[in-house]
């Protein structure tokens, strides 16, 4: 298990003063104090660490939050900001010592531009809120996180999320125009807007991302786009995973982008296809989903050339959707795959290293060595065109000896995903889960830089502490000229 | 000006700022210098270039990836991926025209100054595209960010920070970048004879299509008709000018489309893919501009329906301008002195954009503030943060901000 710094006691015997004080601030509908309420919070997407705050504020404003901020920095108290609490990595888990900022009441959708294909929406509204709320005039807001009908856009800029399409349509960073930021020190920031390169320092560039270390967000101005006529997808399986990405190498190489270029492994192929009857088939060991788009005539001269290419590659079968219901088919088991695999196993770490796309096999090799060594079965799903592989390590969290065994195998397999020139994380955040792995992707120089960037936002690391960074050594002091 | 220390490796770069930050003493940063006029000029006594550190260090065409040393020619970069159907993505500009310099601009220097063309508006910016990059701080210690890989939300994302930030907090030597290919053609639909406000909002129609819009510009008549590949379409008030790439058989559906669209708003061309390609080239290097050595030059980013009463200001100073990205990027060319400067920038600022002076006389950009003067709060962060980079104030101190 992974360590978190001890409570401050001075904190903790204040606790009543500071409930009292928090009441004022966000008013009393706004505080969870109670001990069996707070018990909602103890957790996020990572269910295995739990640990209840000192107290829950849920502000309606800026403001609010700002006062909040203000308060916890004044008081040497420690902050969580919280959106939907889907985190995979822990970003979300509160100290004992910590006030939660949940921002789930702050959920307006505050202004929609169609000319200028811009949103602007409070932190707590839902990913996939922000779409629902401009498809009707047939646009929408392009990440897509697999959580994204619960996750909500604050915890997005904090986690830069991805999702199945941002080959094409990039991560959250991409999308993003401009921030409402509350600092530690309660200050109210308005960083960019509806125009594209914001002025200064990339302040948008290094706070999406940032897993809420240097400031809390409260509003964000989005880039929506106009959906494409129409997609279609195809399904392709193969006799080996070799054979499967060198396909994928071709398809990319041949100058095509498809929207989605999804990768899933025998076991998880097994799986799914348990779940959902979706007509995966059985006797491949690898599988991929393929998706275009524009109009029926395009995607029918894109299908076509896959076709070609996949056809080079000796696929077992090569299914083309000819309708949106069938594409839809294809989809069905990709889009349960998580439901799956919890059907066969108790509990998984669901992990989410990035490799090079051309280390595929060796990689996938590689993990089915480990999964035997480890005694703990493994299914991999990869967004194949941007490299980021998401094994889901099969275990029973009631057996300590199961869930120590996969935390270890987890972190050997991101490691080795380092170790051929990849990175611990493409979408999920370091969170608590990779914190202690940070070193192996990082010189001691590059922590270094990256915790003084946090000192200059956050001098006292008030601000979501024990994540990212590992606990030692001690924050670096910055002092402005 | 001296003659710029140029090492040949990053161990050069390191020990180069080291010495200095135990001097104290600034440093001017640069590549080949190809923006040594853009924003304030660096009171250093020394320079120290990253011109002597070249070369492709990495390029994976079917990973989509391509590294290179800082000082690598954007031509070199451009030719490597043209020889795998590949491209930059963000089409970063050729400014020489438009600067009045002959210089070979760098791979290091457009990401520090992010500096992106037309397909911006679509495809995002330099800084968007870059996945990695190795640096060197302003106390010499070798930093490196990101990887190699398209994506990583490992720790704090310091390459965005440093791209775009100047040579301000670090000295890039190796930088990692998402390519993808080119398109196998290009083809505009131009508007004719519309003003400003009619061409924007053809503009808002087309990217606001399905058709993947990769470029949207307006251009005024005097401005179009400074660009050879629109010879003969200049009419009435103004041109707009919307872009698709793609296979050709896409480019021909998406344009007839996109043609019967935008009919409402004026007559339809067709720009077939011979004259498209130079056309966005013009506007991509700012060309409409650059026959006006004497004048400054203004970058101004507003929402893109703001546009039109961005260039109605330009127009009342009896300045030369044009619009890109959809309207939102705003070109202005105007008399290089403080009144002028506040009146642009003044209105920028109102209709809730962003501006920069790009080019102007040392005596303009010395005394008057060449990006939007920061808010304190803003003031303090930007100090603090250039302190955690740069302790010592010695990376090209005042480029950005006075006193920064």
């Amino acid at each position: 298990m992974i360590a978190l710094p001890e409570p401050k006691a001075a904190v903790l015997a204040r606790r009543d003063a500071i409930l009292s004080d928090l009441a004022r601030l966000v008013g009393p509908g706004g505080l969870i104090a109670d001990r069996h309420c707070l018990r909602v919070y103890e957790s996020d997407g990572l269910a295995a660490y739990r640990q209840p705050p000192l107290a829950v504020v849920l502000p309606e404003t800026t403001e609010e939050v700002a006062a909040v901020l203000r308060f916890c920095h004044e008081g040497g108290i420690r902050v969580v900001p919280r959106g939907a609490g889907t985190s995979l990595s822990g970003g979300a888990l509160p100290l004992a010592d910590a006030v939660v900022v949940g921002l789930m009441r702050m959920n307006r959708i505050l202004a929609i531009d169609y000319a200028d294909r811009v949103a602007t929406v409070q932190a707590g509204v839902t990913n996939i809120g922000i779409t629902g709320a401009v498809a009707e005039q047939g646009f929408f807001y392009a990440p897509d996180p697999s959580s994204q009908l619960a996750c909500m856009i604050g915890g997005n800029i904090a986690m830069n999320s991805g999702g199945a399409h941002c080959l094409k349509y990039g991560v959250t960073a991409n999308n993003v125009l401009g921030l409402t930021i509350v600092t530690i020190e309660g200050e109210i920031i308005k960083l960019g807007g509806a125009h594209l390169d914001a002025a200064g320092y990339d302040w948008l560039g290094i706070l999406i991302g940032s897993e809420g270390q240097l400031a809390v967000t409260t509003e964000v101005t989005v880039r929506i786009l106009r959906a494409p006529e129409g997609t279609r997808a195809m399904l392709a399986a193969f006799r080996s995973n070799e054979v499967a990405g060198a396909c994928v190498a071709a398809i990319i190489g041949s100058g095509i982008i498809p929207v989605a270029l999804e990768f899933m492994d025998r076991p998880a192929i097994h799986a799914c296809e348990a779940f959902a009857h979706a007509g995966y088939p059985l006797d491949a060991e690898a599988m991929l989903i393929i998706e275009v788009e524009g109009s029926p005539a395009e995607q029918d001269g894109l299908l076509a050339r896959l076709g070609e290419i996949v056809g080079r590659f000796d696929p077992i079968s090569l299914r083309i959707a000819a309708t949106a219901e069938e594409s839809a088919a294809i989809w069905k088991g990709r889009k349960g795959a998580f439901g799956a695999i919890g059907r066969i196993s108790p509990d998984y770490l669901c992990m989410d290293g990035v490799i090079p796309t051309s280390e595929l096999p060796a990689v996938l090799q590689r993990i089915g060595e480990m999964s035997r060594q480890y005694g703990l079965g493994v299914a991999n799903i990869f967004h194949a065109g941007d490299g980021n592989l998401h094994p889901l390590i099969l275990f029973d969290a009631n057996d300590p000896e199961s869930m120590a065994k996969a935390e270890k195998f987890g972190a050997e397999i991101l490691m080795h995903c380092v170790a051929v020139g990849g990175c611990l994380t493409g979408e999920h955040g370091v969170g608590v889960e990779k914190r202690d792995l940070m070193p192996a992707q990082f010189s001691a120089a590059d922590l270094d830089q990256q915790r003084r960037v946090k000192s200059a936002f956050d001098p006292d690391w008030l601000l979501n502490p024990s994540k990212v960074f590992p606990l030692n050594p001690e924050p670096p002091v910055i002092r402005a000229a | 000006m001296m003659e710029p220390e140029a090492p040949a490796d990053d161990a050069g770069i390191a020990a180069a700022i080291a010495a200095a930050a135990a001097r104290g003493e600034p440093l001017s940063i640069m590549g080949n210098a190809s923006k040594a006029p853009m924003l304030r000029p660096v009171q250093a006594a020394r320079t120290l270039s990253t011109r002597n550190l070249s070369g492709v260090t990495l390029y994976s065409p079917a990973e989509l990836v391509l590294a290179a040393r800082a000082g690598t020619p954007l031509s070199v970069l451009e030719e490597t991926l043209a020889g795998h159907g590949q491209h930059l993505i963000a089409e970063p500009p050729d400014l020489d025209a438009l600067l009045g310099t002959a210089a070979s601009a760098t791979l290091g220097g457009a990401v520090a100054a992010n500096l992106s063309g037309p397909r911006r508006v679509a495809w995002g910016a330099m800084r968007d595209h870059v996945l990695g990059m190795r640096a060197v701080n302003g106390e010499g210690t070798a930093i490196r960010s990101g990887g190699r890989v398209l994506k990583n939300v490992t720790g704090l994302d310091l390459c965005k920070l440093i791209a775009g930030s100047h040579g301000t907090l670090a000295v890039m030597t190796e930088i990692t970048l998402k390519v993808l290919p080119a398109s196998e053609s290009t083809g505009t639909v131009a508007v004719l004879g519309v003003d400003a406000a009619s061409g924007v909002a053809a503009l808002a129609a087309a990217l606001g299509s399905p058709y993947a819009v990769s470029g949207a510009a307006y251009l005024p008549a005097e401005a179009a008709a400074s660009v050879s590949a629109l010879a003969g379409l200049a009419s009435g008030p103004g041109i707009a000018l919307a872009r698709i790439e793609d296979f050709t058989s896409s480019v021909t559906y998406r344009c007839e489309r996109l043609a019967a669209k935008l009919g409402r708003f004026g007559s339809i061309r067709q720009i077939e893919d011979g004259t498209s390609r130079p056309l966005w080239q013009a506007i991509r290097d700012v060309m409409p501009l650059a026959d006006r050595p004497e004048a400054a030059i203004w970058r101004v980013s507003v929402r893109p329906s703001a546009g039109p009463a961005l260039a109605a200001v330009a127009a009342a100073l009896g300045a030369r301008w044009f619009l890109d990205w959809g309207g939102g990027l705003v070109w202005i060319a105007a008399v290089p002195n403080a009144a002028t400067h506040r009146t642009i920038s003044e209105a920028a600022s109102a209709a809730g954009g962003t501006w920069m002076l790009l080019r102007a006389p040392d005596t303009l950009r010395t005394a008057v503030p060449v990006l939007p003067p920061l808010s304190p709060v803003l003031d303090r962060l930007t100090r603090r943060l250039k302190a955690a980079f740069d302790p010592m104030g010695i990376l090209n101190p005042g480029r950005m901000y006075a006193g920064i």
